[in-house]
């Protein structure tokens, strides 16, 4: 189903906004980026126990409800038009993604449950201080055998990293280079060794983390093969759950321009009848249905196996990530002045757009891989 | 309600085309036979040269027609939107006289709907009919008018009341385009073709029974011609290939898909032909260039997200969803990506961009791209006009206040010829 939702799908995504929609209107949103936290546990046991949301790819043998990529889409969708504030990304998506790629049955059968179940939250480390968006950039070495390996080094951009309580971190073997030696670590976040500083950032209602290793036991998860490809596809994956997250927000976006344009009167009539407003939301729709279009493609060709799955996790995310932007800009035009005060919430999602947008690699990043994957293929 | 079983149907064909299908026979003949037997048109009501079923049986039609390589009526053209509109809005006279030339290919029709004042507001019309003792006389020109140079009929519609609203002052005429006082002249466009005509009528003649329903209903009558056209744009696609087969029938086949195809064999290139946008990059040695690889890459990703949102249209369509927001952006992301294509087919040829025929690259195919893409922008209602309809149709945005609502004598327009 690359080009539509069955019914039981529809019914999924009406459940997950229906729950947003009334426990976490943009009221809790602003309440718990204000907090030390970062956000509701309470809604976040609701959003395990009503909704099993936190496995809804995850095998049932894992605690999961076993569905698709598509489904998962679904939710994310929904949630980046509520702009849900909680560690669902870091650990549903990037840390169960890693485990379920890299790591081998056994670890997953020890790991995961406790991500699904929401009790522990996972993340993953493996962005540098420069920023780069390959894990062929990785520094942080690691030496030492299985369990009784350790970790020196530094990471930064660690979504939710100040209180997750299970670190995957990408490290590479002393003396390795490119893709040869990487390898993923569970660390206990109370583990010795381990400095962690929430990052201030324009998006408070995703917090990141820098954290230090200094001889930080670890354990090295699915044999000693170098993790470089897995690592790829599982951030392939994650970048396309992404691009559906970005897809809600530009959605939501988009909604409350025309709703404003509907209402806003100047010289005598609604501003939404001026065609130079109708315009700008009309070209809206249309960058957001192509998104959403690619978005939903890219996640229904994990589900069916593909091999294209690496350029189409750039194509939706550069398509999403324009789309979610320019959305964000035209919705505060539009808004006028008031747009760009602090009461308005259309600031949350701009904040949200403009950290998405780099997240994960820019559009410029994952144009040129597109460009560098089709060349391969041709 | 009757059911129909598709097997039967197929099975009833086939015997039909065994008995029947002669590859010696002239296509006129062949065609007489086939529209007596309501298999030319089997979605067409029993009464009128069909056999009233269902229109999802119509691909296992056409694959029988295929496997018997048996020719079909002529269905391809503006023919068909005249056939469609005479069979719901014409008087059975109508319906005796055009319908079964229209199917033998005996007659060919256009439509003389838009006129120099009047591109995006159709419905501004100013073509006039004024009724005299034998009928209605003709004044006005039409633009834009596809394959008048070779139509016999065409479907006028004129202003027959001044005083009324411009949408309830129009009446919907069938005119012989033979005849003295039309004169048809073909307009070259900017990138050296001519698919579209100016058509002038100067007293032109329209005998009272060529009156399509009643005077006022132009504009309703039009619509169901537009709606056939919005429709037709697949099947054109479709039904626009002629049989590969040897023999005479076949050759006469081909000649009327020529003709009829003619103003429309630049269209491709009006799409911005990004299928050739990777080999051409690679040709010139520009892929290798930084700036140009991001649009290329837009391009590319642009145009396969545009492919899926048009397969979301038609999926919620087969699936009988009501039609989302997906089925009004098509025109719209159409002409983004022409414009799209045409931009980075300039950057890829560099200084040779500059270059058209034979000294062109691709032998002037490249040329032909960037001086027909601007037409996708325009044609079929502009990208002004599908941003309104989408926000307002789609967005519920409010519409623009009117200016045109008083009778049209009075309304604001364009000066014209012939008032």
């Amino acid at each position: 189903m690359r080009f539509g939702y069955t019914d039981e799908q529809e019914q999924f995504r009406d459940i997950v906004a229906r729950f947003l929609r009334e426990r976490s209107p943009t009221s809790e949103v602003r309440k718990h980026m204000a907090s030390d936290a970062g956000y509701d546990r309470a809604l976040w046991r609701q959003l395990v126990t009503e909704l099993g949301l936190t496995g809804v790819h995850v095998p049932e043998s894992l605690g999961g409800q076993g569905f698709g990529y598509v489904e998962l889409g679904i939710a994310l969708e929904e949630m980046g038009r509520a702009l849900l504030c909680a560690p669902y990304f870091a650990s549903s998506v990037l840390a169960t993604e890693v485990l379920r790629t890299v790591a081998t049955e056994t670890e997953q059968a020890m790991l995961l449950p406790a991500l699904v179940s929401g009790e522990k939250l996972g993340t993953l480390a493996w962005v540098e201080r420069g920023g780069q968006w390959d894990v062929a950039a990785t520094t942080l070495t690691a030496h030492g055998q299985g369990e009784a390996c350790r970790l020196d080094g530094h990471k930064k951009f660690v979504l939710d990293g100040h209180h997750a309580d299970l670190l995957l971190v990408v490290a590479r073997t002393r003396g390795s280079v490119g893709d040869a030696g990487l390898g993923v670590y569970a660390v206990d976040a109370e583990a010795v060794g381990i400095t962690r500083r929430q990052l201030a950032t324009i998006d408070s209602t995703r917090r990141q983390a820098e954290i230090t290793f200094s001889d930080t036991p670890a354990r090295r998860l699915g044999g000693t093969e170098s993790a470089a490809v897995k690592l790829r596809q599982s951030l392939d994956r994650a970048t396309i759950a992404l691009a559906c997250e970005m897809v809600g927000g530009a959605r939501a976006l988009l909604d409350s321009a025309v709703g404003y344009a509907k209402l806003r009167m100047q010289f005598g009539r609604p501003i939404g009848s001026f065609q130079a407003i109708k315009h700008k939301c009309a070209e809206m729709l249309l960058e957001v249905e192509l998104a959403s279009s690619a978005a939903r493609y890219a996640a229904a060709a994990i589900d069916d196996n593909d091999s294209e799955v690496p350029a189409l996790a750039s194509l939706a995310k550069a398509m999403a990530g324009d789309a979610y932007m320019h959305a964000a800009i035209e919705c505060i035009q539009i808004h006028g002045g008031i747009g760009f005060t602090w009461d308005e919430d259309t600031h949350l999602w701009f904040k949200r757009a403009k950290s998405s947008q780099v997240m994960l690699g820019d559009a410029s990043h994952h144009r040129e891989r597109y460009m560098a994957l089709t060349e391969a293929s041709a | 309600m009757i059911t129909h079983d598709e097997a039967e149907v197929r099975a009833e064909l086939r015997d039909w085309l065994r008995a029947h299908w002669d590859v010696n026979r002239s296509l006129v003949a062949w065609r007489n036979l086939l529209v007596d037997s309501g298999w030319g048109m089997p979605h067409w009501p029993r009464a009128w040269h069909g056999r009233s079923l269902p229109m999802a049986l119509l691909p296992a039609v056409e694959e029988e027609f295929e496997a018997a390589q048996a020719v079909g009526v002529a269905r391809i053209g503006i023919r068909l939107l005249a056939a469609a509109t005479l069979l719901e809005h014409g008087s059975n006279a109508h319906k005796a006289r055009f319908l079964r030339r229209i199917l033998t290919g005996e007659d060919t029709w256009c439509q003389l709907f838009s006129e120099p004042g009047s591109g995006s507001d159709l419905a501004g019309a100013t073509t006039r009919a004024h009724s005299d003792s034998d009928g209605w006389v003709i004044n006005g020109q039409k633009l834009w008018t596809t394959s008048a140079h070779h139509a016999d009929w065409g479907l006028l519609l004129a202003r027959t009341d001044w005083d009324a609203p411009k949408h309830s002052g129009m009446s919907y005429f069938i005119i012989d385009m033979t005849q003295p006082g039309v004169e048809v002249q073909p307009l070259k466009q900017m990138n050296g073709h001519a698919s579209f005509n100016q058509v002038f009528f100067t007293d032109a003649k329209v005998p009272a029974e060529n009156l399509v329903g009643k005077t006022g209903d132009g504009w309703k009558i039009a619509m169901t011609t537009l709606a056939h056209e919005r429709r037709n744009a697949d099947a054109l696609r479709r039904w626009g290939h002629a049989s590969p087969y040897a023999g005479a029938i076949y050759d006469q086949e081909r000649a009327e898909i020529a003709t009829v195809m003619e103003p429309y064999k630049w269209y491709p290139q009006r799409a911005g032909r990004v299928d050739l946008i990777m080999s051409r990059a690679r040709e010139t040695g520009r892929l290798a260039d930084p700036a140009l690889r991001q649009d290329i890459a837009r391009l590319m990703m642009l145009s396969r997200s545009a492919e899926w949102l048009a397969h979301r249209a038609r999926q919620a369509k087969v699936a009988g969803k009501p039609e989302g927001p997906e089925g009004s952006l098509g025109k719209l992301v159409a002409s983004h990506v022409a414009r799209a294509a045409s931009h980075v087919h300039t950057l890829i040829s560099g200084a040779d961009a500059m270059l058209a025929g034979a000294d062109g690259p691709h032998d002037g195919l490249i040329a032909e791209i960037l001086l027909s893409v601007p037409a996708t922008s325009i044609a079929g209602g502009t990208d002004e006009i599908q941003r309104n309809i989408i926000g307002e149709r789609v967005l519920d945005l409010p519409r623009e206040p009117r200016m045109d609502t008083g009778p049209f004598r009075d309304v604001p327009r364009n000066p014209t010829r012939g008032r």
